[in-house]
């Protein structure tokens, strides 16, 4: 299964065992993840699920669809690394992605 | 204080249905929301997206579906009290006694709360230092233009919001807007006047920044913005306007005495009552296993809670499933006449 490592804006690190096909979100919703809220649960509507992907790993995945880089917009606190948890399919490319969290949500 | 027999919380789809729910087997109800609108995140997240699974309609938008919701319900003239927001539930005998922040008082056998993830609030700018202004000189609405008249504002966000304001600002007012890409997600016909509007000197169009601090005292005097590089330039400014959206706060639902699971209600599958008496919880805001967030889903919640209520409601009475088709009783209510 692949390894997803989530770190908390304090630095506190969870790798975490995420089944294919689930989103980088639901892996952290069903783990208990604090720092991801996912108020719209996975609909790109809220903005609560955003997350900074590692440098290393951001070209790797797949481009933004339609909306995202919009819904971004609201995020707190934006970067050129930020995407929405929900809208990243875990795989085996995906395996051993890290992402951070950011300070708060809304 | 307003009597009723069910006091719905959430103007949304799941809401709606609900009124309609209770409408047919003839309890009445009153819904508040925080909006000003009815028609909860689907008229305020997604009005013109389109929704490709509600049973039997194979495409609609947020606000269609709002407006056929709003239409099945007119029997029952329900009545909407918007832009207020439940603050205080308690019981009292077997009733719940309601308040809201406008100070209105209900009295009602049971509540439903169809509130989404909580109410709508603006989303704020993250720095520290805002807050000290916010109200006085940062903003993240507008009441009156005029306030604003000769002076400079800065406008944070790139969607109709902050586009429709710096173009009407515009015009007596000096406009800088500030947006964290060169991409805008208002209407296109927006983005096109504020780029002939920057051309012509009238807005100025300052794009790839984010807010990175407030330089002033009492008073705002100008504001620092931080590009992704890192470079960081410094702006004069009297004023601040902020348009990200809106977020959901779950509110004052934390302090009614439910059971909460990660911002969610849990509910019994039976009648999606909560943990309190007489009070059930139903669309995106409530949990229990299997839930799916679909608008659907809160529809089958909302008619089997709107029985639920009906215990309460008429606790000497049996409830007689009728079907809308052939019960007479039923179309009466929804003010149909029949010819036999």
């Amino acid at each position: 299964m692949p390894k997803i490592t989530y770190i908390e804006h304090n630095g506190k690190s969870h790798v975490i065992d995420v089944s294919n096909g689930l989103s980088v979100m639901e892996g952290a919703v069903q783990n208990n993840i604090p720092g991801i809220d996912a108020d719209c649960g996975g609909g790109m509507a809220c903005a609560t699920c955003h997350v900074y992907v590692k440098e290393e790993w951001f070209d790797k995945l797949p481009k933004k669809e339609d909306g995202e880089e919009d819904m971004i917009d609201m995020a707190h606190e934006p970067n050129k690394f930020s995407r929405l948890s929900c809208q990243l399919t875990v795989s085996n490319e995906l395996d051993g992605l890290v992402v951070q969290l950011p300070e708060k949500q809304a | 204080m307003i009597d009723t027999d069910v006091l719905v919380i959430g103007a949304g789809p799941t809401g709606l249905f609900s009124v309609h729910q209770l409408g047919i087997i003839g309890l009445k109800s009153e819904v508040v929301d925080n909006l000003d609108k009815i028609g909860g995140q689907c008229i305020e997240l997604y009005p013109d997206k389109p929704i490709y699974d509600i049973p039997a309609i194979p495409v609609c938008t947020g606000e269609e579906l709002t407006k056929n919701l709003i239409e099945q319900i007119k029997p029952f003239k329900t009545n909407f009290h918007l832009k207020d927001r439940v603050e205080e539930v308690k019981k009292e005998k077997n009733k719940w006694l309601v308040k809201t922040s406008k100070g209105k008082e209900f009295k009602a056998s049971s509540i439903i709360i169809a509130g989404g993830v909580g109410s709508f609030e603006p989303r704020k700018f993250t720095i520290k230092e805002c807050e000290k202004f916010e109200g006085k000189e940062i903003f993240y609405s507008v009441k009156d233009k005029n306030f604003f008249k000769n002076k400079t504002v800065s406008i944070f966000g790139g969607g109709d919001s902050a586009l429709d304001w710096a173009i009407e600002l515009s015009v007596s007012s000096k406009v800088q807007l500030i947006h964290r890409r060169d991409e805008f997600r208002g209407a296109q016909a927006n983005v096109e006047k504020v780029k002939e509007l920057s051309k012509q000197g009238k807005i100025e169009l300052l794009t790839k920044y984010q807010l990175n601090s407030i330089e002033g005292g009492s008073n705002i005097k100008s504001i620092s913005i931080k590009n992704e590089d890192g470079n960081i330039k410094k702006i004069e400014t009297n004023y601040i306007l902020g348009f990200f959206g809106l977020v959901m706060q779950l509110g004052p639902i934390v302090n009614w005495g439910l059971n909460l699971d990660h911002k969610h209600i849990p509910v019994n599958t039976k009648n999606f009552e909560t943990n309190q008496k007489g009070i059930f919880a139903i669309g995106d805001i409530c949990t229990y296993p299997g839930k799916l967030k679909l608008i659907l889903s809160g529809f089958h919640e909302g008619a089997l809670a709107a029985r639920g209520c009906y215990e309460y409601a008429r606790p000497n009475e049996k409830l007689k499933f009728e079907f809308t088709t052939t019960s007479k009783k039923v179309q009466s209510r929804l003010g149909i006449k029949r010819n036999d």
